[in-house]
């Protein structure tokens, strides 16, 4: 069960990092995280509270940077300055709470800093040309909004979601989409849309996607392959060919087990 | 039954889309401050002839503009989250900028300009203590505001002086009895074009409204909040000048804070959230002219200096205490308490969709 940093040819791999480490004070978050993920798989990131996904996520995106190691993206290597250079680069982030501004539209949310301006410096807001793009490409991606004018903090989570996945999708050169538990807090129909609209997103446009979620049946449904990260490190690398979710739910049981047995050492 | 009297409010949510009672939801603390600003004028017009007539016209913009200018500037400021005390005090040390740099022999209009990049890199100094330091903007600019008092105490020794400019010049810049409002009015389009109408002016509303998720969408956060503090300080310091010329001498032992809160208070009156995320340059203009009017009004009416602000501050606690309570009787969010209900019963006339109680 070692982590399949090399094993399937990183000529492939969109995305690949080595060794990233990273501590917040003495709290050592990630130990040494190496993973990959192909162009057009939806890879699934499990793993317990504080096991260091939503901090993995965060480095990817730009957010934090790692104490080490190295990220690849189509095999030169990158380094990300602020979340916004990691998206110039082509990595989207859609984190746990949305990044989403309720007090403004929905079209302004989806159109948030990468408005379509006029007048050169003065940046004035094209409203008109947000609205519309924003009408357009929320019915070709299958979203229901009763108006895009609708400030989004009227709307339901799974409206929200929608939005947010919708904007990170947006993006032209878009290569690595990550989506921080995209299911949280869903109901039944708002969660097979999310689930549709990321495998239509993968199979069809092509976006690598990584998934963090707590909900391995969700997960078995969307990804290509799972990846389980326990104490900082990447434990278990496999395709959901050779995995079943039985399987999966198992083994999770049992480092718990263990963890709480021995005090849960790190 | 109570899933019948709920349908038919989701459905007018629905399909309320850009009509007159969206336009009342979303504007109702402005419409609160118009409300409060009619009944200020008859209570006024009635307990005087003199209110409604040109003279007093004149004499109520003379209050108002500078209101309304310090009310403008604080807008993005207090939009964003934050507050800016210092603005009042860039009033009182920008004219006498102009004073030290003419007398250093440069001339009178580059001296203004140099005046007003003095109070814009003060202002810088503001955002840069605030941003880089983490001192809160509270603490940042009150400290700036007495150390501009200081500085202006020092170099003048205390002593009233003249400004200083040619009679054209002094009349556009304040001078001639309507400049300053004109200069307001100019203001107030200027900056709501940019808060309503520019990338700018929406990345205000996002980092004010939620700062995490602004950050997350690239938004500079530091360098939008520095640019609102200096826009602020700009600001306070052409009023300072318009005014210099308007009064005719500087006196550089006036207390700058009263001028602050002068204007937040303005601001606050107009809808603008001390909390952030929300306000608008017409709800600021809206509060410098309830301001304006209890000034004026109760000095037409022949209150004594003492009186007036006793009378100035009740009214500004009952304007505050109203438009709390409406936003809270229609907002969406928390409990509501009886006032709060009492008012959104009766504010369920103009916005009924608004008031729909989410269970």
């Amino acid at each position: 069960m070692t982590p399949g940093g090399n094993t399937s040819g990183p000529a492939e791999d969109v995305l690949r990092t080595e060794q990233i480490s990273m501590a917040f004070g003495p709290v050592v978050a990630l130990r040494s995280v190496d993973l990959h993920l192909q162009r057009g798989e939806v890879l699934g990131l499990v793993g317990d509270n504080g096991a260091g996904k939503s901090t993995l996520v965060k480095i990817l995106s730009g957010l934090h940077r790692p104490d080490g190691g190295r990220i690849y993206l189509e095999n030169q290597e990158v380094r990300f300055r602020s979340v916004q250079d990691a998206r110039q680069q082509g990595i989207e982030t859609v984190f746990q709470d949305l990044a989403l501004v309720g007090e403004l539209s929905v079209y302004h949310n989806l159109f948030l800093n990468r408005e379509h301006t006029r007048g050169g410096w003065l940046r004035f807001l094209n409203n008109r040309a947000m609205r519309a793009a924003a009408r357009r490409f929320l019915d070709d991606i299958g979203v229901d909004i009763p108006s895009v004018d609708t400030p989004v903090a009227k709307l339901s989570g799974g409206q929200r979601q929608a939005i947010a996945v919708a904007r990170a999708v947006r993006q032209e050169n878009i290569k690595v989409l990550l989506l921080d538990e995209p299911l949280a807090a869903m109901g039944a129909k708002e969660t097979s849309l999310i689930i549709g609209l990321i495998k239509g997103l993968s199979k069809e446009a092509n976006i690598s996607i990584i998934v963090i979620d707590h909900n391995y049946t969700h997960l078995f449904e969307i990804c290509d392959r799972i990846n389980v990260i326990q104490h900082g490190q990447v434990t278990v690398d496999k395709s959901l060919s050779e995995i079943k979710l039985e399987e999966l739910i198992e083994f999770m049981l049992q480092s718990f087990r263990r963890d709480v047995a021995t005090g849960g050492a790190k | 039954m109570n899933s019948n009297a709920l349908a038919p409010r989701d459905v007018s949510h629905r399909l309320s889309g850009p009509g007159v009672r969206r336009l009342i939801g979303q504007h109702l603390s402005e419409l609160v401050g118009i409300l409060v600003a009619i009944a200020l004028a008859v209570f006024f017009a009635i307990g005087s002839p003199n209110f409604f007539t040109f003279d007093n016209a004149l004499v109520l913009s003379q209050f108002i503009a500078p209101f309304a200018i310090f009310a403008l500037a604080e807008v993005p400021v207090l939009i964003l989250g934050e507050i800016d005390l210092s603005v009042g005090q860039m009033y009182i040390v920008s004219p006498f900028f102009v004073t030290y740099w003419n007398h250093a022999g440069v001339p009178v209009l580059p001296s203004i300009v140099l005046a007003l990049l003095a109070c814009a890199g003060l202002g810088l100094i503001n955002g840069l203590v605030t941003v880089k330091l983490r001192v809160p903007s509270f603490i940042a600019t009150l400290g700036m505001a007495f150390a501009l008092r200081g500085i202006v105490l020092i170099y003048s020794n205390g002593a009233p002086t003249n400004p200083i400019g040619s009679d054209t010049l002094v009349n556009i810049l304040g001078g001639w009895s309507w400049s300053e409002a004109l200069w307001a009015l100019g203001i107030a389009a200027l900056l709501h074009v940019m808060l309503r109408g520019t990338a700018f002016g929406l990345h205000i509303v996002a980092v004010g409204g939620n700062t995490e998720s602004a950050r997350e969408s690239g938004i500079s956060v530091d360098s939008i909040k520095t640019w609102c503090f200096v826009l602020c300080a700009l600001l306070g310091g052409v009023i300072g000048i318009l005014d210099g010329y308007h009064l005719g001498s500087l006196d550089p032992a006036t207390d700058g804070l009263t001028f602050t809160f002068y204007g937040v208070t303005s601001a606050v009156i107009g809808g603008t959230a001390l909390t952030g995320g929300r306000g608008t340059m017409v709800g600021a203009c809206i509060g410098a002219c309830v301001l304006g009017m209890i000034k004026d009004g109760f000095l037409i009416l022949g209150a004594s200096s003492f009186a007036l602000d006793l009378v100035t501050g009740l009214t500004i606690l009952l304007a505050m205490i109203l438009n709390v309570q409406v936003e809270r009787a229609t907002s969406m969010k928390g409990p509501r308490r009886s006032f709060a209900r009492a008012l959104g019963l009766s504010f369920s006339i103009f916005a009924p969709h608004r008031n729909g109680r989410v269970r």
